[in-house]
């Protein structure tokens, strides 16, 4: 047991040095770096390149730039952003709150409609409610989030006369405002994330009404609901939790569209925007952390995992 | 009970054989999965559009018109026009055609990259098997969004850099599929048939692709028609982010990312118009794979 999740968690560093390789490797590989861009079509003397380069330490060798890179954040430091010249850090605290409180609004309304959802689909398989709840799933899983976002939009604007501010307020400010400017976006994004998580309470809570002891506890005279809600429900929900845990790792910086629509400055704008100026330590610090979040969530997915249901052992 | 009939259905299919086994599976399929059979229709309706498209669409997708500029939907102009006079309606036939070549190249390719690591990692095991499952790891904790942006940007874009976009959306499928073709692998290469297969002296290479690979044909299948609508879904993404397809090549996420969002008051059915065909689109494919993989493997869990 100890064994396996100090292995688990050795292993995340091989992954986690791979992802910083890759990065660091396809962003050199990318044509143009952000002193060129800055002087792009200005009659600036090579010499003035030059010197830029080097004091953003672009023209040391490739392979001292990312020993330098790695020894930095071995110390714990993530560098200064090459564009803005503040620490990545900074800017990085700037918009983590907005992406998290996001990724959670957008996770809370997703489970909100998938649990009930998915059980009364399973409870009623293949009829038309079920046939029904389906469709609306799939549809959720077709429609691009940041068009139903488009779409809200409109419909606010032409029925309510109402549109979310461009402005986006902190939590700790202004509770009313910081909502409105981030309940269309959490519905765009939870709708289409509902429909993975319903599809997998539907096909988990179908698995135990199966099971032995569902008849069993039916045999006895139990209600059908709570059937249901406590032996079917309560049993089916594990892969439920994967699930919506690995989509929470990913919503916090992959709503990199969703965040362009609402005009939302989150971490997935600062990583466009960063591969836009090539302001290679801004994109290696967001892409690690973020890899770094979805391994951890990983992992901690499988720790409980294994602590809830005891038929699961890791040798 | 559903799952009887299935049990019914596999029965009979198994009995039959050629092009009667076909016809029967696709007969069952039709009368028995009346949501996977209206994907189909929806999937027939857009390669119709995208291979008719010169004769379906009324005006050139291209050409410029600065007499017509943001008309509404008439009967000239079906959906309208956009802010440079081009019809919204033959836009869209064209962009079916960008549409699907992205998606099946990219979900072609890198399923059919999967398959082969997958297996590869299944047969050998040990060292190689670790080696392949960390690079995929790799590949997996990368944001899907982010390694597009990633590779679109190493490419570079611009006019006639289709494949670019294709490779971006290739990258991230490639994992996936490579994980679950692994598992399901697994237990093939246990089988005794492969066994019989290595002591009558067949080599690797043929053992993978003769014996293993047939028997995990199913969940390739099934998850090609899956990531064929999550393709067209992430090029449409990409080009509403600027990093896809460019300018004049026809395509919806590009008819969202300019006029959509810019005219979204004045001219709504720019923004209405590229995102129900999108939706239509994927939602068509995911109809028909979900289908698909209930008659092919009842088995599988939907996730």
């Amino acid at each position: 047991m100890r064994r396996y999740v100090v292995g688990r968690l050795l292993l995340m560093i091989p992954t986690l040095v791979g992802v910083a390789i890759l990065t660091f490797v396809i962003m050199r590989a990318v044509p143009g770096d952000i002193v060129a861009l800055q002087y792009a079509g200005s009659t600036v003397p090579q010499s003035v390149i030059d010197e830029q380069r080097h004091i953003l330490g672009l023209d040391k060798p490739m392979w001292n730039q990312f020993t330098d890179w790695m020894g930095q954040i071995a110390h714990g430091d993530l560098g200064q952003s090459l564009w803005t010249g503040h620490p990545v850090v900074e800017e990085i605290q700037i918009r983590l709150p907005l992406s998290i409180e996001l990724a959670i609004l957008a996770t809370l309304f997703a489970v909100a409609i998938a649990v009930p959802l998915g059980v009364v689909a399973a409870v009623r398989q293949d009829s038309w409610v079920d046939y029904v709840i389906r469709v609306f799933s799939i549809g959720g899983l077709s429609m691009p989030s940041f068009w139903i976002g488009l779409l809200m939009v409109l419909f606010t604007i032409t029925v309510f006369n109402w549109a979310p501010p461009l402005i986006f307020t902190p939590i700790t400010e202004d509770p009313a405002a910081n909502l409105a400017g981030l309940i269309l976006p959490a519905i765009a994004v939870g709708y289409r994330y509902s429909a993975v998580s319903m599809r997998m309470t539907r096909s988990t809570v179908l698995e135990v009404l199966r099971e032995d002891y569902v008849r069993t506890a039916r045999a006895k005279g139990v209600r059908e609901s709570v059937v249901v809600m406590r032996h079917a429900l309560r049993n089916a929900l594990l892969p439920v939790v994967t699930v919506i845990s690995l989509e929470f790792a990913f919503l916090i910086g992959g709503l990199v569209v969703t965040e362009q629509v609402f005009n939302l400055n989150g971490i997935g704008k600062l990583l466009v925007d960063a591969v836009a100026h090539r302001d290679y330590t801004m994109i290696q610090s967001l892409v690690l952390l973020l890899a770094a979040v979805f391994v951890l969530v990983n992992f901690a997915v499988d720790m409980v995992y294994m602590f809830l249901d005891p038929r699961i052992r890791y040798a | 009970m559903a799952a009887s009939a299935d049990v019914i259905a596999r029965k009979r299919y198994l009995e039959s054989t050629g092009s009667r086994r076909f016809v029967r599976f696709w007969g069952d399929f039709v009368r028995r999965r009346p949501l996977g059979t209206a994907g189909a229709a929806l999937i027939l309706v857009m390669i119709a559009a995208a291979a008719l498209a010169d004769v379906i669409a009324p005006y050139d997708p291209v050409k410029i018109n600065f007499a017509d500029l943001l008309q509404g939907p008439s009967s000239r102009h079906l959906l309208g026009t956009d802010p440079f006079g081009r019809d919204v309606f033959s836009r869209l036939v064209f962009g079916a055609r960008t549409a699907l070549l992205v998606g099946f190249v990219s979900s072609l390719v890198g399923c059919t990259v999967g398959l082969v690591l997958g297996v590869i990692s299944a047969y050998f095991g040990g060292r190689v098997d670790t080696l392949i499952q960390r690079l995929m790891d790799v590949l997996l904790s990368f944001p899907l969004i982010v390694i597009a942006i990633a590779v679109v940007a190493a490419l570079g874009t611009g006019q006639g850099l289709i494949g670019n976009v294709i490779a971006a959306i290739t990258v991230p499928i490639i994992p996936r599929v490579a994980r679950v073709v692994r598992s399901s692998a697994l237990s093939v290469v246990r089988m005794p048939y492969i066994e019989a297969t290595r002591s009558v002296g067949a080599g690797a290479v043929r053992i993978m692709f003769r014996h293993v690979a047939p028997n995990v044909f199913a969940p390739y299948l099934i998850m090609m028609t899956a990531f064929l609508g999550q393709a067209i879904l992430l090029e449409a993404s990409l080009s509403f982010l600027g990093l896809g397809v460019f300018e004049p090549t026809p395509s919806w996420g590009l008819m969202l990312r300019g006029a959509g969002m810019q005219f979204l008051e004045q001219a709504p059915w720019l923004a209405v118009a590229p995102g129900v065909a999108i939706s239509m689109a994927v939602f068509g494919f995911n109809l028909f794979g979900d289908s698909l993989r209930d008659a092919l493997d009842p088995r599988l869990r939907t996730g």
